[in-house]
């Protein structure tokens, strides 16, 4: 008798357990911290030109786009924005890049043969640190060669040479990592 | 009730006078119904008895009308009281309890014919041994036994490796339940307090065919502590403190026992380090948290019995912060650097990345032993398991799992036994399983293993054949049928290029866009077999020999995996073509068991078709940056070696003992080294024991591990924009040999009673030697631990 009382009891909780999770939810489930678009604006010139980086699914190639030349022996300043577009309206990953800027920076590497010098940051976080949303550089003769934004989250600002855009030092892990070609005319 | 009572005492009176009656009758085995020679009667309060003779037949004469007690008693037997009535019509047939102890064990084990198995090596940790280790996992623990390692994430995710294959190969049973703890994943550690068992045993095959057919590697049995039928209440508590992770363990049992049958054990175990530390640095964010309870009751009576248990246990287990990469820029500068790019002070707090494991256990088991027949057991168990994996996280996502999978398991299973005979014992049962899957989209992660219903149906039938003194032959076999139906999402491009819009446009459920519903089903028949023999020779010599078959199905991470492995920076990919795999495993174990020489050498080569394994296959460029793309694939491989264990006894005092372990496995085709092989490793004792000296006992350990020279070159080669350079990524390289010295002490003294408090203290890595191990996922980031000083108080009351 006892032992039906507690055969009873035992199933009786089991059944109930196992009737917890049995929820399904056939939804696809849209990754949030995706970053499918990297997109930086570049204003000075005479025309504002636009790179952009998209890639919408992983296992498909990036579409890169650049707008246009840049002029020679000019100084540019950059905004750079970071979406989402998987969403919709697409999600914009800037304004929390923004809210932890503690946590990320920015940066900008200038590749052989592209004559780009002087990348100055133009925002900085609580502590005085470089975040690297706005920037700008001058531009020298005519060039070519890669552009590489690169974003690290939690980086070691205070390692040497971090705050001034060295990337060596800077640890922490690559959130997006991009390199357009540039044309200097 | 008084009527009853009436009547025997009218009866009584009625017949007191006459006193020259007869009782003739027969002692035989419950089991198998043999005789009992020299089984002692006595007549309670009139000073009569008798002895049975070779056939079990015993008289007791000159008996006067009326009621008795009857006491029988046998050497090998538990002492049996019975009444009966003169006179007595026919022959009073008594059956006894034979073989007390061996029954109490098998019963506590669960399998009344076969012990395991016969003619394939199991090796044994008892419980002392498991107490000196409750600071450590069950992995830890295991890897104490030859040809057994452990494939490591850090120092606490720790998954045992027999004869060089795990996860899915290994299978656990926890106190006769099948561990249903996602144990697919390379770092999900077995879900079981060590603490909870009172012995554990390795089986380095599938030849326990009654626990499954797919222990391609062996199994693991984790049992609790033997229930002795007597009026005891006995307890232990164990007390450990570590210097390195500035932690420690404690740890309880208790268990009231009855000689009725009855019995209880609550136990209980806490587990708490902050950061561990190598002889040069912090290992980040390596804490760990652990809380585990079981309870056990249950009635043990001869003929009949029930078990309940419920096991709870759960985990908080930080993961080196520097493990947790980006992208291929990352993990080349993570693995040109000598230290780990985080080193942080110490800390208890465990942040991201984190994983947290919940499992729960229960159990109900009913048994009935039939005379002249054996034993029916009935169990049905249910398992509820929870994986969180937290992420380092944008947007205050941190909070919340990245990976959060609920895993429900509920198991039928019964086991009949056969033992009637003295030649041939038996068993034979059934399995019926469910089990559900259940990814929680709360994550705003995409599902890593989807949602999935499982159905499994299993048969087998073993038995053992003992030819003479020195012959036992065995054999068994086993059909599994497993059912699973999932509900898998897929990236459009990954379908495509997978080639599934071909092969599987049946299964597309719902087309989201970018993504597809699909509802792949699968059906595996799996069949597998053993068959063997022992034989002893030499008085103390002992081959047994065992070829056992073994079918796999595919797991779920090999059917679906897609996605981004953070702590490896890779892209992992599964395929829904796969089929099972089938190894087929013949080990020889040549044993001679007693002596002051005493020793075991057991070659084996497992041939396994179709096994599934994951390599590089190319490289993604993504929005991160570059990735390492593996993908899982079947080839036919195998694997061979050798487990040698010797042990000398030098004087009463000292003994010397060594284990050495080597396997080596290839791919058939080329010969291509098989990856995550363990190294050669080589293990010698010297221990010295003084039992006039407070049980003194001292042990000094000495480990080399020899580097592990042939593995795949799984390199890649990647660009780095930031440098503009082209890299070649060193993930191939094996770390160099080295050798580590253990020592241990303990001893025993008197609190309250005799020898009821141990004390002890272990030092691991003695000299403080900076090492990494070929099978520790975080080889790439950081050291191993340095030196540990473990106390240890042990209460027994």
């Amino acid at each position: 008798m006892k032992n039906l009382k507690f055969l009873a009891l035992f199933f009786t909780t089991t059944l109930f357990l196992a009737s917890c999770s049995s929820d399904d939810d056939n939804e696809p489930i849209n990754e949030e911290e995706v970053i499918t678009t990297v997109r930086v604006a570049l204003t000075g010139g005479s025309v504002p030109i636009t790179l952009e980086w998209k890639q919408l699914d992983e296992s498909a190639g990036p579409a890169i786009t650049v707008s246009g030349d840049l002029e020679a022996n000019t100084t540019y300043t950059g905004v750079i924005s970071v979406l989402n577009e998987l969403e919709n309206p697409a999600d914009n990953i800037t304004l929390e890049i923004i809210e932890e800027d503690e946590e990320h920076q920015f940066f900008y590497q200038v590749g052989t043969g592209l004559n780009i010098s002087n990348l100055t940051y133009l925002d900085f976080d609580g502590n005085g640190n470089p975040v690297g949303v706005s920037f700008s550089f001058d531009t020298g003769d005519a060039s070519q060669g890669n552009f590489t934004v690169t974003l690290r989250h939690e980086p070691n600002k205070d390692a040497a040479g971090v705050s001034d855009g060295q990337i060596a030092n800077a640890g922490g892990e690559t959130d997006l990592e991009v390199t357009f070609p540039l044309v200097i005319q | 009730m008084r009527i009853i009572f009436i009547l025997f005492f009218i009866s009584f009176l009625s017949y007191s006078q006459n006193c020259n009656q007869t009782l003739i009758g027969r002692v035989t085995d419950f089991h198998d119904g043999s005789p009992l020679a020299g089984a002692v009667l006595i007549v309670a309060g009139v000073e009569k008895f008798a002895q049975t003779d070779f056939d079990g037949n015993f008289r007791i004469e000159n008996l006067c009308e009326g009621n008795y007690t009857l006491q029988v008693s046998h050497p090998e037997c538990d002492t049996k009281a019975l009444q009966f009535t003169i006179p007595y019509n026919g022959s009073l047939n008594i059956r006894l309890e034979h073989h007390l102890e061996e029954l109490d064990q098998v019963t506590v084990k669960g399998s009344a014919a076969i012990d395991y198995v016969t003619t394939q090596l199991e090796n044994r940790i008892e419980k002392e041994e498991i107490e000196n280790l409750s600071y450590a996992s069950l992995g830890d623990a295991l890897k104490t036994l030859s040809g057994v390692s452990s494939l490591n994430t850090g120092s606490t995710v720790v998954k045992p490796v027999i004869q060089g294959l795990h996860s899915s190969r290994v299978l656990i049973m926890n106190n006769g339940v099948r561990m249903q703890d996602q144990e697919w994943g390379v770092e999900h550690a077995p879900n079981v307090d060590l603490n909870t068992a009172g012995s554990i045993s390795v089986i380095k095959g599938a030849s326990a065919l009654q626990y499954g057919g797919d222990a391609v590697g062996g199994i693991v049995l984790v049992e609790p502590q033997r229930i002795i039928r007597k009026d005891s209440l006995f307890g232990t508590t164990v007390l450990t403190g570590s210097n390195n992770g500035r932690g420690g363990t404690l740890t309880s049992t208790i268990t009231k026992t009855k000689e009725s049958g009855w019995y209880g054990t609550l136990q209980g175990t806490l587990k708490r380090f902050g950061d561990f530390e190598t002889p040069d640095y912090v290992l980040s964010n390596t804490g760990l948290f652990e809380k585990a309870a079981s309870f056990r009751f249950g009635l043990n009576k001869f003929t009949y019995g029930f078990e309940g248990y419920y096991s709870f246990f759960n985990s908080e287990t930080g993961i080196l912060r520097a493990s947790h990469l980006g992208n291929a820029q990352d993990l080349f500068n993570a693995i040109n650097s000598d230290r780990p790019l985080v080193i942080n002070d110490f800390t208890y707090s465990i942040d991201n990345p984190k994983q947290g494991t919940t499992h729960h256990l229960a159990k109900a088991k009913f048994f009935k032993r039939m005379s002249n027949f054996g034993k029916l057991e009935i169990q049905y168990d249910f398992q509820f398991n929870n994986r969180l994996e937290f992420d380092v996280r944008r947007g205050g996502r941190g909070d919340r799992a990245a990976v959060d999978l609920e895993l429900t398991t509920h198991t039928l299973s019964t086991d009949l036994s056969f033992d009637a005979n003295s030649k041939f014992k038996a068993n034979s049962g059934l399995l019926v399983r469910y089990q559900n899957n259940f990814a929680n989209p709360e994550t705003g992660v995409r599902r890593l293993i989807p949602d999935y219903d499982k159905y499994d149906v299993g048969v087998y039938a073993l038995g053992k054949y003992i030819l003479n003194q020195k012959w036992i032959l065995e054999g068994g076999l086993r059909y599994d049928y497993n059912h699973l139906d999932a509900d898998k999402f897929y990236r459009k491009s990954l379908w495509e290029s997978r080639g599934y819009d071909i092969d599987f446009p049946e299964i597309v459920v719902e087309d989201f866009g970018t993504q597809l519903l699909t509802n792949p089903v699968f059906d595996f028949h799996n069949f597998s077999g053993t068959i063997g023999f022992s034989y002893s020779f030499l008085d103390d010599y002992e081959l047994l020999t065992n070829y056992s078959l073994a079918t796999r199905a595919p797991n779920p991470s090999e059917l679906f995996s897609e996605g981004l492995h953070h702590s490896a920076a890779r892209i992992e990919i599964g395929d829904l073509r796969f089929n099972q795999e089938v190894a087929h495993k013949i080990s020889v174990a040549l044993s001679k068991t007693s002596g002051n020489f005493q020793f075991t050498v057991n070659p084996f080569l497992n041939s396994i078709n179709d096994f599934l394994l994951i390599e590089p296959s190319g490289v993604e460029q993504t929005i991160r940056g570059g990735f390492q793309v593996w993908d899982y694939k079947q080839t036919d491989s195998y694997l061979l070696g050798f487990d040698l264990d010797a042990k000398l006894k030098l004087t009463e005092q000292f003994d010397y003992s060594t284990k050495f372990s080597f396997v080596k496995g290839y791919e058939r085709e080329g010969d291509t080294p098989l990856i995550s092989m363990p190294p050669a490793n080589l293990s010698s004792m010297l221990q010295y024991n003084n039992k006039g000296l407070n049980n003194l006992r001292l042990r000094l350990e000495s480990n080399y591990v020899f580097r592990q020279n042939e593995f795949p070159d799984t390199n890649f080669e990647v660009f780095l924009p930031i440098s503009e350079t082209t890299e070649i990524l060193d993930l191939s390289s094996t770390p160099d040999a080295y050798h580590l010295i253990h020592l241990n002490a303990d001893a025993d003294f008197n609190l309250f009673g005799e020898n009821d408090l141990s004390v002890g203290v272990t030092v691991n890595n003695l000299f403080n030697e900076s090492y990494r191990e070929t099978l520790n996922r975080l080889r790439f980031f950081a050291d191993d631990l340095g030196r540990n000083i473990v106390l240890r108080i042990k209460i027994n009351y």
